[in-house]
């Protein structure tokens, strides 16, 4: 909402500073989003009189002139100045515009400095108007009427003085859609008093020939209100200067004066109106809601079809206009049209908005229509339109034409004084209670300790006692709302406020952080087809009107987003790429279908190149240390993991694994991409991944901050190692496993130092073999242990693993 | 028996040849020679046992000292040849310190994850928990509880994203929560009041631009108890902010504004400065707005099952991304979700780097 401050001025009797009004308009919640204030850029230039002009002694085409210019302001002493000039209007005593040397010139952008021209010196400038930036002319200076004020600066003069103030204005605030309620605002923060004057009505000539009827579909709700009148015998030429320059300061084009005179009104008051050519309009005009299929061309040249929904005004050939929207190309005004019907109606803010929103129309009308104007100020506004048209264009007034009623909104609301103080913890008295609200249009009574008060007609937004409050808190000023210490919410040390999954969640980050990752966010939504490669790109889990076609579905798993991280980086000529995100995915379309997950991707190589000759390709068990880590982070104690082969198709069947906690709760996969999977996204492998269900790991039952005690043995412990030859399908696990079972007590660790498999192991060992070595520690805790009983438990080993697979010892 | 021959000759010889001796087995060899089985000093100390006992009381001492003396000669001289050999080992050994050590990755936290740590930090610290909610909700819980009804134009200006619903399917679609106000209304109806909560978290809307991403970060706030007031709500800002931007005198402006689940309600800026084209919190001229704020609409307590006419207090939203840029100075929003490795490392934290308000929330 733009509007300048003379046109403030016409409703706010007021001494305040443009900035005192910009800053209460903020603190009022009309927050100002720009001024443009033409004296910053012209107030400088000056009225002069150019004394004498002749001919420059070295140059033909130039003027030497000597200026009477006025530094000081009219009826200050004066100074002569002699200023070389080009323009072929200057002459002796012309009255023109001076700029002083210092002067920033808006039209040539340049400051002004003293100089020599062509040997003479000149110190000043006559300024045309494309120099001051006030229109393009450029064929000559400015040349002022003889009695123009000598010294006053041009601004004034040429009343262009008149800042330019833009507000935002909340969708709540239908009433500050017009300057008459901005000024109203103002008043009761006390900047000044409200004026706005009160129209009397039109005392019409003749009964209307154009008769207005509400059908039945619109009468009660979509349109409960048409006020009209015919004038006949109007002139429509341009409008006058006044009009046409407050609009122009708000970006609107002044089209002919009726146009003119309704923009005004949208703008002055928050009141669309329509002005049809009555000569064009056949027979009586109804309002009715629209028929599938009709159509019309309206005022933007676009023809819009309408379904059955809309509220249309009629005539006997048709739709003429979208109420509340727009009017119709056909019926409207043109220089030509000499009688005139004027619309004033009530459109239903709710069916007004679908129909704009449906027809993709945004105008000033629709805009206020939409947000709900004042109901009661319609006839009002008709005849301040009546007014105003027999003012600028002339002609004679019919009676107005009145359908349907003024909407009733009356309403009133208890109000408790003590509860503003409460709620806003600000002393504001009761009686300035009632001052603000008064001041504001609304009436407040006592009712014992409470108000009553009646909301004003223009204020459909006000439902309650809270809206109240919040006209009282505004007005009194949240800028000089002091703050006050929130009660601590126990005495002493703050207690902790995370949940445990909440640590988990970082601590889950941390590790990873921890471990060389990049921590990416990536959107939630992910293109169909990659949702579908991890088992998503259903219906539940799809955006009805996704931002583009690659943020479509919501994601089903983190990986198809770190993927095309990757892919983005590799093609900015990265590595060794490791990221991780720890987020939610989504397992169905319904709220709480929702899961946070720790996801870390490692790509290429695992460190850039390096003399030591570290680097080397990622690998599933890099995966499976990401996984373990996290979930070691987690509380999860990963010696009682299941590892099976169990992960999902977007891993590599051979290359892949979940981590189980009892056979149906899979708390982590690892494993390498599936080489499908990364030719899809776009990634250069390899590529390995660890993917953990946060939530699915169990968590430890508190039991109290004490350790278990430690214990230790004082001897000695023994380390033996066993090469295996096996089968090279057998996993280590199942050796591992056969040998703890081997003997429970003395076995204290145990673990594979050694995997020989492969091409050469087959040489050795026979096709289809691999060895694998562990070394056991046994730890003795009730004597040191003798070499016999070394030796008993070491042939249990190699008889419990041999018969668990098959395996032999290396020879 | 002869009496004691004179030892000096023996004592010198032994100790020229201890003295020259160039290496173990040359020292080996002189010990072997004087004192070993059949060494000299050893033989002659054999021969003690015949002397008369006058002579073998002048003879022993003496004998003794020199083969103390032989002894201590070699072990001096056995140290020296061990150190020059360590001294000619360690000139030998030489490596270049120059060289980079073996690498090791250090990982990044997001900045979108940090400054939410640094908030959840702030609000435990007055008793605010952390609070969470869906992200795909509906449209209940992200509009007509929080007092939008479907005719709304918040509605409309919230650039809402719907789920897709199948076929047949009639219900009103889901939404993705276009704020993290939805929270408020779970937080309560799960938990009752009095309470003090935040709700960190994603939010969706439908637009993409300069300074618009379709996902972005808020932090929802929510105290409600008998008598908290918008004061308080100024006041816990005020200090949210002095401990989050780390600079003292931070300046707050509360203006008016409207939103329709607050009522008063108020957007809150920030004093600032854009010299240089550098923003520094805390001083200059402008004023950059950082939330929205307010009581809570008694009818969105009352969507929460919470009796308006006991209970009141306020809420407030904030952008973390905003926040995060302002306090770290990052230029783009669209960048935190491109996770380009350079952007990462750049801008991200040390996995180390837990914000706390006793250590102080950055480095």
């Amino acid at each position: 909402m733009k509007f300048t401050l003379s046109w403030l001025r016409e409703h706010l009797e007021t001494d305040a500073t443009l900035t005192e009004i910009t800053d209460a308009l903020t603190d009022l919640g009309l927050e100002v989003e720009g001024v443009e204030d033409p004296a910053e850029k012209l107030g400088a230039f000056t009225i002069c009189r150019v004394i004498e002009a002749k001919p420059h002694p070295d140059a033909d085409r130039l003027r030497l002139c000597r200026v009477e210019a006025w530094p000081d302001g009219p009826g200050k002493p004066s100074q002569v100045v002699q200023v070389v000039c080009g323009a072929p209007n200057a002459r002796t005593g012309l009255v023109g515009v001076f700029a002083a040397p210092g002067t920033h010139i808006p039209g040539t952008g340049v400051d002004l400095k003293p100089g020599v021209i062509r040997g003479v010196e000149s110190n000043g400038m006559l300024c045309s108007e494309r120099e001051l930036m006030v229109s393009d002319d450029h064929e000559g200076i400015i040349d002022l009427p003889a009695d123009a004020p000598l010294g006053a600066r041009y601004i004034d003069y040429a009343k262009l003085n008149d800042p330019v103030i833009q507000i935002a204005v909340t969708p709540n605030r239908p009433d500050a859609l017009g300057v008459a309620g901005i000024a109203r605002d103002l008043a009761a923060r006390g900047l000044g008093r409200l004026v706005t004057p009160e129209t009397a009505p039109v005392k019409g000539a003749f009964s209307s020939p154009i008769g207005v009827r509400l059908m039945d579909d619109v009468k009660d709700h979509a349109c409960p209100l048409f006020v009209g009148r015919y004038i006949r015998g109007v002139r429509n030429g341009p409008s006058p200067d006044w009009l046409q320059r407050r609009l122009r300061a708000i970006g609107l084009r002044p089209i002919s004066a009726l146009v003119d005179i309704t923009n005004f009104l949208t703008f002055d008051r928050a009141r669309p109106l329509h002005v049809f050519d009555a000569d064009k309009v056949t027979g009586d005009i109804h309002v009715r809601l629209s028929r599938v299929g009709e159509t019309l061309e309206a005022l933007d040249d676009k023809t819009y079809e309408f379904d059955d929904q809309m509220t249309l005004i009629c005539d006997d050939a048709g739709p003429e206009g979208i109420g509340g929207v727009m009017g119709g190309l056909a019926s409207g005004v043109t220089p030509e049209t000499v009688n005139v019907f004027v619309e004033a109606a009530y459109f239903d803010p709710v069916r007004t908005a679908a129909t704009g929103r449906k027809l993709k129309i945004n105008s000033d009308a629709r805009y206020r229509f939409e947000r709900g104007i004042d109901p009661a100020f319609t006839p009002e506004g008709m005849e301040i339109a009546t007014r105003l048209i027999l003012d600028l264009c002339g002609g004679e007034a019919s009676e107005p034409v009145v359908a349907g009623r003024v909407p009733d909104t009356a309403r009133a609301y208890a109000l408790d004084p003590a509860r503003v103080i409460s709620l806003v913890g600000m002393e504001i008295p009761r009686a300035e209670q009632v001052r603000i609200l008064t001041a504001l249009g609304f009436s407040a009574t006592g009712l014992g300790e409470k108000l009553e008060v009646w909301v004003p007609s223009w204020r459909p937004d006000v439902q309650g006692e809270a809206d109240l409050v919040e006209e009282i808190a505004r007005i009194a000023s949240l800028t000089r709302l002091p703050a006050k210490p929130l009660p601590p919410a126990s005495e002493g040390v703050p207690a902790p406020q995370l949940s445990p999954m909440q640590r988990r969640v970082s601590a889950a980050r941390r590790v990873l952080a921890a471990e060389g990752l990049n921590e990416c966010v990536t959107y939630s939504f992910v293109p169909g087809a990659q949702a579908a490669l991890f088992g998503g790109g259903d219906v539940a889990r799809r955006l009805e009107n996704p931002i583009s076609a690659d943020l479509s579905d919501m994601r089903p798993d983190l990986l198809p987003g770190l993927l095309a991280a990757a892919a983005r980086n590799q093609a900015r000529g990265a590595g060794e790429i490791g990221l991780f995100e720890v987020g939610p995915v989504f397992s169905g379309g319904e709220p709480g279908e929702q899961e946070t997950v720790a996801a870390a991707l490692r790509v290429g190589a695992t460190s850039p190149r390096h003399w030591v000759g570290t680097r080397r390709a990622v690998d599933l068990m890099d995966a499976k240390a990401d996984a373990l880590a996290v979930l070691a982070a987690a509380g999860v104690d990963t010696s009682k993991l299941m590892v099976a082969r169990e992960a999902p198709g977007w891993f590599h069947p051979g290359r892949s694994a979940a981590l189980k906690l009892g056979p149906k709760n899979v708390l982590a996969v690892f494993g390498e991409l599936h080489p499908k999977v990364l030719e899809a996204l776009d990634v250069k492998g390899p590529a390995v991944a660890a993917v953990v269900h946060l939530e699915a790991a169990p968590f430890p039952k508190k039991k109290g901050t004490t350790r278990p005690a430690l214990v230790v043995s004082d001897f000695q412990a023994v380390e033996r190692d066993f090469a295996f030859v096996v089968d090279a399908r057998i996993e280590a696990e199942a050796i591992l496993k056969a040998a703890r079972g081997a003997e429970k007590k003395l076995i204290e660790r145990i673990a594979v130092f050694d995997v020989f498999e492969g091409r050469r192991a087959a040489e050795q060992l026979g096709e289809g073999r691999k060895s694998v070595a562990i070394s056991v520690r046994l730890q003795p805790t009730a004597g040191t242990l003798t070499e016999a009983e070394i030796e008993a438990v070491s042939a249990r080993v190699v008889e419990a693993v041999g018969k668990a697979t098959g395996a032999s010892l290396r020879s | 028996m002869e009496p004691m021959q004179d030892l000096d000759p023996i004592r010198a010889k032994y100790l020229a040849e201890v003295a020259d001796a160039a290496d173990e087995a040359a020292i080996e060899a002189v010990r072997v020679a004087a004192l070993g089985k059949k060494g000299e000093v050893s033989l002659m100390m054999r021969e003690l046992g015949r002397m008369e006992p006058e002579a073998r009381k002048a003879a022993g001492p003496a004998l003794n000292a020199l083969k103390d003396e032989i002894e201590s000669a070699v072990r001096a001289r056995r140290a020296a040849l061990a150190d020059a050999a360590l001294a000619e080992r360690l000139r030998a050994e030489w490596l270049d310190v120059t060289l980079d050590p073996r690498p090791a990755r250090a990982g990044t936290i997001h900045p979108v994850s940090q400054v939410t740590e640094e908030v959840v930090a702030i609000f435990a610290a007055l008793g605010f928990a952390v609070a969470e909610g869906p992200q795909i909700e509906t449209d209940w819980h992200n509009f007509d509880a929080l007092n939008i009804p479907p005719e709304h134009p918040a509605r409309q200006e919230m650039d809402t994203f719907y789920m897709a619903r199948a076929a047949g399917d009639e219900r009103a679609p889901h939404v993705l929560r276009t704020h993290t106000s939805p929270v408020q209304i779970r937080h309560m109806t799960a938990h009752g009041v009095p309470c003090r909560a935040i709700a960190p978290g994603r939010v969706y809307r439908c637009d993409y631009d300069q300074t618009h991403t379709p996902m972005f970060h808020q932090v929802e706030g929510l105290c409600i108890d008998r008598a908290i007031s918008m004061a308080n709500l100024k006041w816990v800002l005020e200090e949210f902010c002095r401990s989050f931007f780390e600079v003292e005198g931070v300046e707050l402006r509360f203006r008016a504004s409207h939103f329709p689940f607050t009522e008063p309600s108020a957007e809150v800026d920030i004093r600032c400065s854009w010299a240089g084209g550098q923003l520094r919190i805390g001083e200059g001229d402008d004023w950059l707005e950082i939330l929205g704020s307010g009581m809570v609409h008694p009818k969105v307590l009352a969507a929460a099952g919470v009796d308006p006419d006991l209970w009141q207090g306020f809420a407030f939203g904030m952008g973390i991304d905003r926040i995060a840029m302002l306090k770290y100075g990052i230029p783009d929003l669209r960048a935190f979700f491109d996770s380009d490795l350079r952007w990462l490392r750049h801008y991200g934290f040390a996995a180390l780097d837990m914000p706390t308000l006793h250590g102080g929330l950055s480095r």
